[in-house]
């Protein structure tokens, strides 16, 4: 492995020779490295104070100046504490099945919007295109008061069906699953019309199973962003066990603002799901937001 | 079934019926309608409405609603205020995540480690993000003051003094934004083709002069969808004010947002006529920005 680097602090060289340059990178490697090193440790502290936070008794958290490790053993129970002070189980719960059910609208809701713009003949094609995108440019908080106010009316307000209903399509799923359709082989579908493929038997046995990448980046975005909304279900859900996760681990400082490690476990117990995604499904994400930065 | 279309093609004419593509608009279409079209329609007809003590609309008022808030010097404030916050946010988390997706660009080792851990806050939501920063920033036992206190430094009122309380919170979005724009950053890096770089490499361009000149411009778009898309985001924060400082100390990180928050929901307000008024001054905002974006991208298409 080399140390060439290609981008270096302004070196002051004038030596125009690309074979000597080679020679004089290692100290704008190391350059490199140390502020990949100074960023990692500053930008990551939050993710490692957070982490082992939870695992810290009061004692070392409310100590000034707090420890950064656990000096005084760890506290597992921060979690349990953190179960017990409100029903952080079944808003994990409410969590989960908002985000499947928003998950499983905006697939069902895109691929068959998409379909249709794509591969379906279909007068006005531009303007249902644009009906349909022009929904990424309304900002969700500028039509929250009345569609606050019709969930109330509809006597929906603290239901499942409140929090999921509204996500239930997205312009960026419709967009996404229309690009990936674009790049779809023309070849195929006219071969599954000569074999008489009906129009909903070409989408379900041949065009989803063969975009399922792009299937399963819009699965994953959609999850994240029904997983972590807040601005939504803080407006309408009052009881807590009508509430999501992201809700409850804002009350948990209210409830014990001198339990840091408790308030610490919630917030790592609301954050394990996206964090796995992160993780282990970046491909995904990056796939999703290559679609909508473009080129 | 069985019989061939005479020309395959993608789009089958016209004369061939639509009913059938409607039928596969219309649950995405049901859901539009019911959210988004319609209460932008009623968001319009409220921001006309005078709203009685439990919020229900109550005579029509014309433009009182927005005259009100023009006039009432409480809302340049606002708008001053989101205009800082969004500038704040936008402006050092590209810069950081521009350095990062640079600097991961390099043929270095542990890149694929680096590139995991630095999206790791992109997990992170705005309340999982805020919890913790708030934790962090507590002024008696946060961490913050104790690194300070380290270096003989502090206490510093993060969420409790007015300039600091902004910077609080702008802080906590940038870092959580900072992960998403170094993956599109490191995209548009890894789509910029080698032997463009060698070319130039051959032709004496290096270091800042190359990442400036030939880089740069290349990845140029994600530099303005990230932008515009970081822009409209800023300009829609709401969780991490809500709990970090609730719009306070003395109203100084009440954005927008916020401010429709606090007069439409907060301490049942219930002024939803006032409210709705604010939410189209958002709405038209939002929309200058996206139609700016159209018009630069239109120009940039021309261009190639």
């Amino acid at each position: 492995m080399t140390t060439t680097a290609t981008v270096a602090p302004p070196t002051s060289t004038d030596d125009p020779s690309p074979q000597r340059r080679t020679r004089r990178r290692t100290p704008s490697a190391l350059g490199t490295y140390l502020g990949l090193g100074v960023l990692f440790v500053v930008l990551l502290f939050p993710v490692y104070f957070g982490l082992v936070g939870s695992f810290m008794g009061s004692a070392d958290l409310t100590s000034f100046p707090p420890k950064l490790f656990p000096v005084s053993g760890l506290h597992p129970e921060n979690y349990a504490n953190a179960l017990e002070v409100i029903p952080l189980g079944r808003q994990y719960l409410n969590s989960f099945v908002v985000a499947a059910l928003v998950v499983a609208g905006q697939l069902v809701t895109s691929v068959c919007a998409a379909y249709a713009l794509v591969f379906l003949p279909l007068r006005a094609r531009t303007f249902w295109f644009f009906l349909l995108l022009s929904t990424m440019m309304i900002p969700w908080e500028a039509i929250i008061i009345p569609n606050y106010l019709a969930m109330a009316e509809l006597g929906l307000v603290n239901t499942i069906a409140a929090l999921a209903l509204p996500y239930l399509a997205a312009g960026f799923g419709v967009f996404l699953m229309r690009q990936a359709f674009l790049t779809f082989p023309m070849e195929l579908r006219d071969a599954a019309r000569v074999d008489g493929v009906s129009t909903f038997g070409f989408l379900w046995r041949i065009l989803a199973p063969l975009t399922r990448p792009s299937i399963a980046a819009l699965g994953v975005w959609a999850f994240l962003s029904a997983w972590n909304m807040y601005f939504w279900p803080l407006l309408i859900t009052q009881a807590p066990e009508n509430q999501t996760i992201q809700i409850g681990i804002t009350q948990l400082q209210s409830v014990d603002a001198n339990d840091p490690g408790m308030v610490l476990a919630g917030v790592a117990l609301a954050l394990l799901p996206t964090l796995l995604l992160v993780l282990f499904g970046q491909r995904f994400i990056v796939r999703g937001l290559t679609a909508g930065a473009g080129r | 079934m069985g019989t061939v279309a005479s020309t395959p093609v993608r789009r089958v004419r016209h004369r061939s019926s639509s009913a059938v593509a409607l039928l596969y608009l219309l649950p995405a279409l049901l859901v539009f309608a019911a959210f988004f079209f319609l209460p932008l329609g009623r968001s319009i007809y409220l921001s006309f409405q005078r709203s009685d003590l439990f919020g229900r609309p109550n005579g029509f008022v014309g433009l009182r609603n927005y005259e009100l808030l023009v006039t009432s010097g409480e809302f340049g404030r606002i708008l001053l205020t989101t205009f800082a916050f969004v500038l704040l946010t936008v402006v050092p988390s590209m810069l950081i995540g521009l350095v990062l997706a640079l600097l991961l660009s390099e043929r270095i080792r542990f890149v694929r480690f680096f590139r995991t851990a630095f999206a790791l806050p992109f997990a992170y939501s705005v309340a999982t993000a805020a919890v913790l920063f708030g934790v962090m920033m507590n002024p008696a036992t946060g961490a913050f003051n104790g690194l300070l206190s380290l270096v003989g430094l502090g206490p510093v009122g993060w969420l409790t003094q007015p300039p600091w309380a902004l910077l609080s919170v702008a802080l906590t979005s940038v870092w959580m934004q900072v992960g998403y724009n170094l993956l599109v950053l490191s995209a548009g890096l890894g789509a910029v083709p080698d032997d463009v770089l060698e070319a130039a490499r051959l032709d004496g361009a290096t270091g800042w002069r190359l990442q400036t000149r030939i880089v740069m411009p290349l990845i140029s778009p994600q530099l303005f969808f990230l932008a515009v898309t970081g822009t409209i985001q800023a300009l829609q924060s709401f969780g991490q004010i809500h709990i970090l400082t609730r719009g306070g100390p003395d109203r100084s990180t009440t954005t927008l947002v916020y401010s429709i928050y606090d007069v439409a929901f907060a301490n049942n307000n219930s002024n939803f006529g006032a409210g709705s008024a604010q939410a189209i001054v958002l709405l038209l905002v939002v929309l200058v920005i996206t139609g700016f974006q159209f018009g630069v991208l239109e120009r940039k298409v021309h261009y190639s």
